[in-house]
């Protein structure tokens, strides 16, 4: 639905600031109905990536494909038309202040040259679907951040778009508005059948809503994939960044060997102490790490201490790889603090 | 003080002069001030629309006319004033130095109200499919009134004491009468009465421009 191909963004230097490149060669596939994120530190040319897709930003070079349409081969008036199918919600909503919500909510259609009859009734539907019904006279000024970001998403979605962009959506919201905003974006995905592309800088809101991910640093492309995928990666960067790498407790026992395990739904932790303590006898102690649900799924890595007998360890161990486990030994004088590929 | 009732008549139709005079002068700077406001932002380095030799060119043009003492533009602008209303004196004669005095600064007005308008308010726009004629109609105008509304009311004021000047010089109303009936005739107390009026429409001007500005403002 959305495909990036080996985009770069150059900004020309400017009197003091030299040349920056803020999207440095990326390459990005979203499928139809994906919920896909993308994250990285402040100034890694996420916002900068969003706008590359509505062309609000022109790529210096590379292509930008949506729906089957090469966006950047289009002139301007055609790539107009194209954006009324890509709705964006920004982090600070962007509402007029000289409409009521249901203005705001209208305005599109309005561009769009939708009648007036027409208008009315869709913003009624649309503040209907995100929840604001009662409040469609209220003005901007009136609401709340969650309510004025609730009033976006049905801006964005009122010339039935079938991609929806959001920069930072979430990040100028407060806990509670943010799940609810989350869950409200999650619920419009699937009614109407859209393709996300959300931005954050934010690791909780990825694993919220997110089917996949990319990690994006210095402007390129350093890690990204399915979710569940990348999960059970053994050296991932967005893994760790997503759960990060367990660290053994410091008061934790000497002696025996540590394990890193990775928890899934189809391997929990279950599997891996029955055969650890039920088949070889050991003892086994949690030194660290957690579980979560990521999409919608129960992920976790955990680093567990074991001590007894070890001979049979290895051969133990083997089997679970076999299957399927993620599951290896933390070399004893490779020094505990972090399994290998936690820091890079 | 007998003769104030030959005066009041004078003073009565001297400020339908003024009014005339400010009123058609404020229309027409409104018509034409707007739109070159507008001009000089979308034009601007940044803008909707940069155009950065047109915009300077904009610019210095109305630079140059908020530079000028109004007294010069008066003079200067006589033969253009001839060509359009066929005299240079009277109140009708004066609605020309007058709305071309008040169009630069209006403008400038215009330009930094414009400009205060937030640039995600443009952006989203855009990426709903806006035309530029659509940001400037749709969001920029209307998100800019309140503070546009109080942009006019302070031009519409200096409208008023250009128009004293103006009158000065063959334009009638209150300035002219202030100098006829009070300043050449030593009458202190028709002066200040002059000032006085003058006083009462500038404040009930910027009251109810306060008010109107404050009525679309909903925040
Ligand atoms: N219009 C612009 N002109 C010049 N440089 C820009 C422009 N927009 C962005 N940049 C630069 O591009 C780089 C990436 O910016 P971008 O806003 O995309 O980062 P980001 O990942 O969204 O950061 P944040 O998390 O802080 O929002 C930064 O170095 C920024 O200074
Ligand atoms: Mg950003």
């Amino acid at each position: 639905m959305i495909e990036l191909t080996d985009v770069r963004k150059v900004f020309p230097a400017r009197r003091r600031a030299g040349e920056v490149v803020a999207v440095d060669g990326v390459s990005l596939r979203v499928q139809a109905g994906e919920f896909a994120g993308v994250v990285g530190p402040s100034g890694s040319g996420k916002s900068t990536l969003v706008r590359l897709v509505n062309l609000l930003e022109r790529p210096t070079s590379g292509s930008v494909t949506v729906d089957g349409q090469v966006l950047t081969d289009l002139p301007d008036d055609r790539v107009r038309e194209a954006r009324r199918a890509i709705g964006m919600v920004f982090q600070h909503f962007e509402l007029l202040d000289s409409r009521t919500a249901a203005g705001n909510v209208e305005h599109p259609l309005e561009l769009a040259g939708v009648g007036r009859a027409e208008r009315r009734r869709r913003a009624t539907d649309l503040l209907d679907l995100v929840g604001l019904g009662e409040r469609a006279e209220a003005r901007p000024a009136q609401l709340s951040g969650g309510q004025k970001q609730r009033v976006a998403i049905a801006r964005a979605l009122a010339a039935r778009p079938k991609v929806l962009l959001c920069d930072e959506a979430t990040s100028a919201l407060d806990q509670a508005s943010t799940a609810s905003v989350l869950e409200l974006l999650r619920r419009v995905r699937s009614e109407l059948g859209l393709t996300v592309l959300l931005i954050t800088h934010e690791m909780a809101v990825v694993k919220a809503v997110c089917d996949s991910a990319v990690l994006l640093e210095r402007g390129r492309v350093v890690d990204g994939g399915r979710l569940s995928e990348v999960l059970t990666r053994g050296h991932s960067p967005l893994a760790d960044a997503l759960l990060p790498a367990p660290v053994a407790d410091a008061g934790a026992g000497h002696g025996g060997a540590l394990l890193r395990v990775t928890v899934t739904d189809r391997t929990p932790e279950t599997v891996v102490l029955q055969t650890l303590i039920g088949e070889l006898g050991l003892a086994v102690e949690v030194a660290g790490g957690s579980v979560e649900t990521v999409a919608g799924g129960r992920y976790g890595r955990l680093l567990l201490r074991v001590t007894g007998d070890l001979d049979r360890l290895e051969a133990g161990l083997r089997a679970l790889h076999d299957g399927g486990v993620v599951v290896d030994r933390v070399p004893a004088h490779g020094g505990v603090a972090a399994g290998s590929g936690a820091t890079r | 003080m007998s003769d104030w009732g030959r005066v009041y008549p004078q003073l009565f139709e001297a400020t339908g002069e003024t009014l005339y005079m400010v009123g058609v002068a404020a229309l027409l700077t409104v018509l034409l001030g707007v739109p070159l406001g507008v001009l000089l932002t979308v034009t601007a380095p940044g803008g909707l629309a940069p155009r950065p030799l047109l915009n300077r060119a904009l610019g210095l043009v109305v630079n140059l006319g908020r530079a000028l003492p109004f007294i010069i533009l008066l003079v200067l602008v006589a033969p253009v004033t001839r060509g359009i209303v066929g005299t240079t004196i009277g109140s009708t004669a004066a609605i020309v130095p007058l709305t071309l005095g008040a169009i630069p600064f209006l403008a400038r007005l215009v330009e930094t109200s414009l400009r205060e308008v937030a640039s995600g308010k443009v952006e989203a726009a855009l990426s709903m499919g806006a035309r530029r004629r659509d940001v400037v109609r749709t969001v920029l105008l209307p998100e800019a009134r309140p503070s546009l509304v109080a942009g006019v009311t302070v031009t519409v004021v200096a409208l008023i004491s250009y128009s004293a000047m103006a009158g000065a010089v063959g334009g009638g109303g209150l300035g002219d009468f202030a100098i006829r009936f009070g300043y050449q005739q030593f009458r202190t107390d028709i002066t200040l009465l002059t000032v006085v009026l003058l006083l009462v429409i500038v404040q009930l001007l910027q009251w109810a421009g306060d008010r109107w500005a404050r009525r679309l403002a909903h925040v």
